[in-house]
């Protein structure tokens, strides 16, 4: 833009870029070597299933959330019904769910053995499981319903916003040509609300294909657990990049397809003008109705299992309340805000060096940093632990070589490695948040500061930081919940001895016995609980 | 930048563990921590060397390769018998010459060249269903047979119970004849596989299926816990092949690691772990079988009564498992 921005500058974006683009790098260079013809048969026999229902549980996800989601974001933001002002952020709270949490509570609820299914013979006197026709609830359906239920809130953010920015003007003309509420949502609100639809569908998609545990649980194989199991059971690390790199391409198509959505975007939305107020006041069974339905989705996606995790936590309370848990909160403390600020400050750096400097090139890092949260966790595990054992072999070599004494596994044997993974996954989410409120940023104050003699550092500390506060502190929290909940790279990663709550629960949940882990699980869903409230607010207030 | 350099110091900083040389054991564990912690306790009050313990359920071996002379591992415990040949298979343990483990561990439980020895034994049983179908005289090859169909329930067939136990069918019968038996077994099943062994028995005493194949340390686990007794009192376990061959075991065990740097305290803890105290502590915590001749099952697995084991040494299972996960992976068993 305007500053000669010193060359420093775009060697450490690039340097960072780069070290977030490696494990991808690794991963196609390992899935190239030679695999011992695991892969060849895991074509003739699994991997076509394998793929196909990772398509398929794809399409249903994102189907159900879209279900899900717009007529609660369509209410919440062009009805006013009781109830709306809590539905409002309350809608947001299932996110903080981990799905295997979610999975694991209907699956007792709607086993065979479970209560409903239970109560249903004993009220029809049905004896066996063929006298009556039961919907499973370990299948792919039953999964693609876990998934919606906790990824909808993706697609009501985007929307919700969406439908609140649309003009009122619009709307209004709409109403003065005679259209009916229900037939503006279908011929204006929602074409228009098109774009966000899709980038929200997009983030569904990709955490879809990144699932592991729900899937796993659920005994529905994908690419996902395919990748875990080749590596495990056939032990082959090749055969596993291979199958990484076809979701790759999988995740990928995703991700092109979210960029090629939210290129048109910008024509869509229009800020509308402060003031003009466009909304329908519900009353007796619409306002019924309306409340119901937000009613009924936030119980099934939250409060029910929340409800339920509590009873589990209440009654295994004495056995849960150990050491143990303290420590591994604990660990996901620390890691989670060490990993959300690292990440936010990657972003700066990136985002900086984008906005002010000069050169073409340096637009580039942010992108190529932003690949990193299409990488799915196990996918991830693969790519970064292929350089970095080389990289610890090296270290160790080069102390022997000087006659000092070996260091050991001082990355691979760390959480440090797993902060990286972390860092890489989520950056791209810090980077997105910070450089959303970069646009707000006039370029004007840019340049009175380089007139005022401001070198771009300082520019950076008293300028721009001071007004991205905002972005900073939601990329942290992102980051933060995020980081919280991350199952498979932490299964995959964490060091000799090292659990955080997300591998403590999990391994209660794959040994069925949640009701040990559900205290652990509750403060996993807690903990996410107060930065999503924080962050609705923030998103408020700037309406 | 600086701070993003500082930040990754104190990173590193925290996470990279001081551990002295000093008298003190690694442990990577596939078995759970409940039960080797109270035993380690006690190794560790008797000889005063501490044992650090790496629980992980999957990959071990995939890890200790990747760690290479660098691994921090001293001793790998199993739950599996393959996954000791894996470790042999992949160069990653050495053998252990020690006169009190070979006294201690029967000849058919350890391997021939003293690279891994067996700590406990478990039966793949039959479990029925008491009202629907009483005590049964069943071989593992009954299970193909149409007039149980829709009644079997079991866990995927990966996992590697059940993949030793393909492993067996494929040592007496042959991959052909294995392969018939595994596609009449999955048209039999009353739903896909999945959970685990108690899911299965809690199937069974929900009337969902009236047979389940279960390891026998879950009977007695389930009869233990006040809201699972209900569902292990619903089923009858059942000894399978007990007219031929005797029925499919397999074992707990442990080898040593290979860049082991405490070989002799290494060799003291497995020296322990085979010992009557050890021994009993399993078959107490775990109702499993202990290997050792002279140590008793506990009162409640002994109350099943006595069967005939397959004789088939372990060791000659291990060149079928690949096979094995080949086969299950060519009926789709689990899909």
């Amino acid at each position: 833009m305007i500053l000669g921005l010193a060359k420093r500058w775009s060697v450490a974006s690039y340097t960072l870029a780069l070290l977030i683009v490696m494990p991808l790098v690794a991963l196609i260079l390992q899935s190239f070597l030679p695999d011992e013809a695991v892969f060849g048969h895991l074509m003739a026999t699994v991997l076509p299933t394998y793929i196909s229902n990772t398509l398929l549980l794809i399409f249903w996800v994102v189907i159900g959330a879209l279900i899900f989601a717009i007529p609660a974001a369509w209410l919440v933001a062009k009805c006013r019904f009781p109830g709306r002002n809590i539905f409002q952020w309350a809608l947001l709270l299932p996110l903080a769910m981990p799905a295997y949490v979610v999975a694991y509570v209907y699956t007792d609820l709607f086993d065979y053995a479970g209560p409903i299914q239970r109560s249903l013979r004993a009220l029809f006197s049905w004896q066996t499981p063929h006298d009556y026709y039961f919907p499973q609830v370990r299948s792919l359906g039953g999964a693609a319903i876990m998934l919606a239920l906790v990824l909808f809130p993706y697609i009501y953010l985007l929307a919700r916003t969406a439908f609140m920015e649309q003009s009122a003007s619009l709307g209004h003309a709409a109403r003065v040509m005679g259209c009916s509420p229900w037939k503006s949502f279908w011929r204006l609100s929602l074409p228009m609300a098109r774009p966000a639809l899709a980038v929200g569908a997009t983030l569904v998609a990709m955490e879809t294909a990144a699932d592991f545990a729900t899937v796993s649980y659920f005994a529905v194989p994908t690419l996902t657990t395919a990748v875990y199991d080749t590596w495990f059971e056939y032990g082959s690390l090749t055969a596993a990049a291979k199958l990484s790199t076809i979701m790759l391409f999988v995740v990928f198509a995703f991700v092109g397809f979210e960029r090629f959505a939210r290129r048109k975007q910008q024509l869509f939305q229009k800020q509308s003008a402060p003031g003009e107020l466009d909304y329908y006041c519900l009353n007796g069974a619409k306002a019924f109705a309306a409340t119901g339905y937000c009613f009924i989705l936030l119980g099934l996606a939250f409060i029910l299992p929340f409800v339920i995790l509590l009873q589990y936590a209440w009654g295994y309370f004495a056995e849960s309340w150990n050491a143990n848990f303290f420590e591994y909160s604990f660990n996901s403390l620390w890691i989670s805000l060490l990993v959300s600020v690292i990440c936010v400050c990657i972003g700066i750096v990136l985002m900086f060096v984008r906005r002010v400097s000069p050169r073409k090139a340096d637009m580039l890092p942010s992108r190529l940093a932003s690949t990193g949260y299409a990488l799915p966790g196990t996918v991830l595990a693969i790519g970064i632990l292929v350089p970095f054992t080389q990289l610890d072999f090296a270290i160790n070599d080069l102390a022997y070589y000087f006659g000092l004494q070996e260091p050991g596994l001082i990355l691979t044997g760390s959480t440090f490695i797993l902060i990286c993974a972390f860092c890489i996954r989520f950056a791209a989410i810090a980077i997105g948040s910070i450089e959303n409120s970069y646009k707000r940023i006039s370029p004007s104050l840019d340049m009175a500061s380089v007139t005022l003699g401001l070198t771009p550092k300082s520019m950076l500390t008293r300028v721009h930081i001071p007004l991205l506060r905002k972005g900073i502190f939601a990329g942290l929290l992102l980051v933060f919940i995020e980081c919280m909940k991350e199952l498979p790279a932490a299964l995959l990663l964490r060091p000799i001895g090292f659990e955080n709550l997300a591998t403590y629960v999990f391994q209660f949940v794959s040994d069925e016995q949640l009701e040990h882990g559900a205290l652990a699980a509750i403060v996993i869903v807690l903990v996410g609980l107060v930065p999503l409230i924080y962050l609705n607010r923030s998103l408020e207030q700037e309406k | 930048m600086r701070v993003i350099t500082s930040l990754m110091m104190v990173g590193l900083l925290c996470s990279a563990s001081v551990v002295s040389a000093a008298e003190r054991l690694t442990v990577y564990s596939y078995r759970q921590a409940f039960l080797i912690d109270p035993i380690l306790a006690d190794f560790t009050k008797q000889t005063g060397v501490e044992v650090d313990v790496v629980f992980s359920k999957k990959g071990i071996a995939e890890r200790m390769m990747r760690e290479g002379r660098l691994s921090k591992a001293d001793i790998v415990l199993t739950s599996d018998f393959y996954r000791l040949m894996e470790l042999v298979e992949k160069d990653l343990v050495i053998p252990v010459s020690s006169e009190k483990l070979k006294q201690n561990i029967p000849q058919k439980y350890r391997s021939p060249d003293e690279m891994w020895y067996a700590l406990t034994m478990r039966v793949r049983n039959v479990y029925s269903s008491k009202d629907r179908l009483g005590p049964l005289d069943i071989n593992y090859e009954d299970l193909a047979d149409p007039k149980y169909a829709g009644k079997i329930c079991t866990r995927s067939g990966k996992h590697p119970y059940n993949v030793s136990l393909v492993a067996s069918m494929i040592a007496h019968h042959g991959e052909a004849e294995t392969k018939t038996w595994l596609e009449g077994l999955k048209s039999n099943l009353a739903r896909k596989p999945q959970g685990n062994d108690r899911a299965q028995v809690k199937a069974v005493s929900e009337g969902l299926c009236d047979i389940a194949i279960g390891n026998s340390y879950y009977l007695g686990k389930m009869l233990q816990d006040p809201k699972q007794k209900p569902w292990a009192d619903a089923v009858e376990i059942n000894f399978p092949n007990q007219d031929n061959r005797g029925s499919h075991i397999n074992v707990s065990g442990m080898a040593l690691a290979k860049h082991t740097k405490n070989t002799e305290a290494a060799i003291q803890l497995m020296e322990f772990l085979s010992s009557d105290t050890a021994q009993q502590t399993y078959a107490d915590v775990n109702m499993e079988y202990p290997v050792k001749a002279d140590v008793k099952p506990s009162k409640l697995v002994a109350s099943w009564g006595q069967f005939k084991a397959d004789e088939l040494p372990i060791y000659k299972l291990a060149q079928y498992h690949g096979a094995a996960i080949k086969l299950l992976d060519e009926v789709k068993f689990d899909l």
